[in-house]
């Protein structure tokens, strides 16, 4: 275990690696259990999650009942730092005054970057997801197929431990027997959507997400995972023996002490550190990637936000993993001679194609809900059902009016945890009752409540980019990212068509819908990077003037660069990007190892 | 009424911090961007790295505001929406006039709306207390609680006149819930027992499930 400071840092290291979330902690955990020295650099401060995380605390305990804030977005005890939609001393600037062209960038400075707090939702791109052009003539391709990257989905998985199903649908491929955990069984929300949506032949299924539902299978997944390697296979599996399955109780938001859920933190970092190959460095925020004359990187000049001052690490690889929009950044802030533009832009790329998510959500209010018996609904901190996608046919057939499709993740808080809003607004069902009167429809009313929330994938367009701001600096003087952002016709149908299927499925099993006053589809539609999916930036493809990186997110321009976050997605399936940023970040690993071993890096 | 009295803090603390407030107000977003820049909130919160893993009581982070007549009001209007009854007590008698002087006094800018809206209403609960029965409204009986309670319980079909109180009321009605869920209290009151560790998680019951007909989904 090391943590480092810029004085204490080894002066070279085979790897410098830019963040610590998914991207960086599977790059750095598979560069190190086979034996490469890392660094990684992490802008926010150290986060002991063991010590941290706020477990059993209830909203009451928290100020405002923890409700959000503008120092604390996504509520009081959400386990992020120093973050959220603004950054203090960390300013982005929105190209447009209109709302619907603003692009809202959610960050976090912390070890483990958000994924400390994500929603650990786990899917797969299916076949389908890495060839969208040739299906529908929108997008691009990847370079890569399913085939390629399933056996790092398993590895992946086995490695962070995912709960879900054993269906197999179209696009949506089942995992290897015995390699998910057993899902938890569903709520009562979840089960009336299953049987109200399945009347409407939306299929309702388990969830995948990377929360364990039994201990870690110790014995068996080492060796699969670091064959012919003992070391790591002994590493691996005594930390396997510290996580505990989940005890149902606490959101997966706040993080995990227990550490039955994936977070960078729980699951990369400390076999990582076990090794004696890894050192962090914290508080460090990268500012540029140095170069040679030859256009090679050399290593990675950063802030020492402790000081202030500027220090500088080596390394053969650099690999940029900071989230895809600062990603972005910091190769555009790389300039030289060679690269006036940044880094690896020679195709004038770096910055376009920024997707995110398409998303927006309604509920309702269900009779057959009220009055029901104590129960607990906590569970596995998250949904246990969702809805794929499921009108590839009618897509196929022209019968939609937008291309690519959504999944819906289903809310049924039940009776969870009361937090702020809870009984907010109740009066549309009662009327305005109050005194005893008001206990008792609480208590009526208390769990009957549904949401469903449509993720669906957004087809890469000119219009939707980043780009440094020609004035605006951060507090360090690195230039800041200006975005530019526009929705096509296709998400704004399919937000249209989910909001409908939302209200079918509600209307369906006899409840009230609940939703937005927004009627126009453009307004409804949630904001670009408002689902913090944002993806793409340094797109990956098989012609390096039509891409930035090439299938292993190495820079076509610089053979020792690597990006493996989202920023190399040349698409963005409606699947959420966690696991896929983790898959691919494993591969490119590996072909780094072999790169080096063989002396061609 | 018998209101417990908690202390206070001094008048000047509250004046600066009030002027802290509105200065911090006049700087902070509201989510507008400005110089299209994305700006982060600077007022007396408290801050983006916060210790969680502890427990908080009103008055920790920010000083608490509300005069001794407000917080009386505040108390008795609370009780109003939240009275005792045999599942569990009043909102007053679990510090819920706390949590909304706590909210009021938030430098956040929902919270700052938020403090107009509750002290004018409150105002507003006073001078038409007197109006109607010439006394404090703290001082008056159940009845004429209700009788004007009533008239501001539901804005959609609240007469012209009562309007903006019914608008005041709703927000008033959302507070007092949220502060009284969220103790163990209410949460016990609405039947919430989840938030402890369990070896398995069996779902719900299975004769809920039954009777739901969800036993073949």
């Amino acid at each position: 275990m090391a943590f480092v400071t810029p004085e204490t840092a080894r002066k070279d290291y085979d790897v410098v690696i830019v963040g610590s979330g998914a991207g960086g902690g599977q790059t750095a955990y598979t560069l190190c259990m086979e034996g490469a020295k890392v660094l990684l650099l992490e802008a926010g401060r150290n986060y002991d999650v063991a010590k941290e995380t706020p477990m059993f605390q209830t909203n009451g305990e928290a100020p405002l009942g923890g409700t959000g804030t503008p120092d604390k977005h996504f509520g009081f005890h959400d386990a992020t730092v120093d973050g959220g939609w603004a950054v203090p001393g960390e300013p982005y600037v929105s190209a447009s005054d209109d709302p619907r062209q603003r692009f809202m960038w959610w960050r976090s400075r912390m070890l483990g970057g958000r994924t400390n707090h994500w929603g650990r939702i786990s899917l797969r791109n299916g076949p389908y997801d890495f060839k969208p052009h040739s299906r529908d003539g929108l997008g691009f391709d990847w370079p890569i197929s399913y085939e390629d990257v399933a056996p790092y989905y398993d590895k992946v998985e086995m490695l962070i431990g995912v709960y879900g199903g054993d269906e197999d649908l179209e696009n949506t491929p089942a995992s290897p027997k015995g390699i998910l955990h057993p899902p938890p069984k569903p709520r009562l929300g979840e089960l009336m959507i299953k049987k109200y949506g399945g009347k409407l032949g939306v299929p309702v299924i388990a969830a995948h997400r990377a929360v364990i539902t039994k201990p870690m299978d110790h014995v068996n997944i080492p060796p699969k995972l670091h064959p012919n390697n003992p070391r790591a296979q002994r590493i691996l599996a005594e930390d396997m023996k510290k996580r505990a399955a989940c005890f149902w109780a606490t959101p997966c938001g706040r993080g995990c002490s227990i550490r039955a859920n994936y977070q960078s933190t729980t699951v990369h970092l400390p076999p990582a550190m076990d090794t004696g190959n890894l050192d962090i460095l914290t508080d460090a925020m990268a500012r540029e990637i140095t170069q040679d004359e030859n256009g090679k990187a050399t290593g990675v000049t950063f802030v020492d936000k402790r000081t202030g001052r500027d220090a500088h690490v080596r390394g053969r690889i650099i690999v940029v993993a900071a989230s895809a929009c600062e990603s972005v950044r910091l190769l555009l802030n790389s300039k030289s001679t060679r690269f006036a533009n940044g880094l690896g832009n020679s195709s004038g790329l770096v910055g376009k194609y920024i997707m995110d998510t398409v998303g927006t959500s309604s509920g309702g209010q269900i009779p057959a809900l009220e009055n029901l018996p104590p129960m607990n609904d906590d569970g596995a901190g998250g949904m246990h059902l969702y809805a794929p996608w499921w009108l590839y046919k009618e897509q196929l057939a022209g019968k939609l009016d937008f291309a690519r499709g959504y999944h819906i993740e289903i809310g049924s808080p039940g009776k969870q945890m009361p937090g702020v809003n809870t009984f907010a607004g109740l009066e549309f069902a009662t009327k305005g009752s109050y005194g005893r009167k008001f206990k008792e429809d609480v208590r009526r009313y208390y769990g009957s409540f549904i949401s469903m929330g449509g993720r669906g994938e957004m087809i890469p367009n000119e219009k939707s980019f980043c780009e440094l701001d020609p004035k605006v600096k951060d507090k360090w003087g690195i230039p800041v990212l200006r975005f530019h952002w526009e929705w096509s016709e296709h998400e704004i149908n399919q937000v249209a068509h989910m909001r409908q299927t939302f209200a079918e499925i509600v209307e369906s099993m006899g409840g009230t819908v609940r939703r937005s006053p927004h009627t126009d589809p453009r307004d409804y539609i949630a904001k670009g990077g408002e689902i913090i999916h944002e993806v793409g930036g340094a797109i990956m493809g098989a012609d390096p003037r039509k891409s930035v990186t090439n299938q292993w997110g190495q820079l076509w321009d610089v053979k020792n660069v690597f990006l493996t976050d989202g920023a190399p997605f040349p698409s963005n399936a409606d699947k959420n990007p966690t696991l896929t940023i983790m898959a691919l970040a494993w591969r490119a690993a590996d072909y780094m190892l072999d790169e080096m071993k063989k002396g061609n890096l | 009424m018998n209101t417990p009295e908690l202390p206070r803090i001094d008048r000047r603390t509250a004046i600066k911090w009030m002027l802290t407030a509105s200065a911090s107000l006049a700087l902070a977003p509201h989510i507008s961007f400005g110089e299209h820049v994305a700006t982060v909130f600077d007022g007396a919160g408290y801050g983006t790295d916060p210790l969680l893993n502890k427990s908080y009581k009103p008055g920790d982070f920010w000083p608490l505001t509300l005069t001794p007549a407000q917080r009386q009001t505040v108390a008795a209007l609370c009780d109003v929406v939240i009275p005792a009854d045999a599942k569990s007590p009043s909102a007053s008698a679990v510090g819920v006039h706390d949590f909304i002087d706590e909210w009021v006094s938030a430098p956040y800018p929902v919270q700052v709306s938020d403090r107009k809206l509750i002290l004018e209403g409150i105002e507003w609960i006073e001078a038409e207390s007197q109006r109607r029965f010439g006394i404090h409204f703290v001082n008056t009986i159940a009845r004429q609680k209700t009788v004007l309670c009533d008239d501001i319980c539901y804005e959609p079909e609240a007469r012209e006149e009562f309007k903006e109180a019914a608008k005041f009321f709703a927000r008033f009605r959302d507070l007092t819930a949220a502060g009284f869920y969220t103790t163990p209290q209410g949460m016990k009151d609405v039947g919430y027992i989840g938030n402890v560790p369990l070896g398995s998680f069996d779902g719900p019951p299975p004769e809920v499930i039954k009777r739901l007909g969800l036993d073949e989904v």
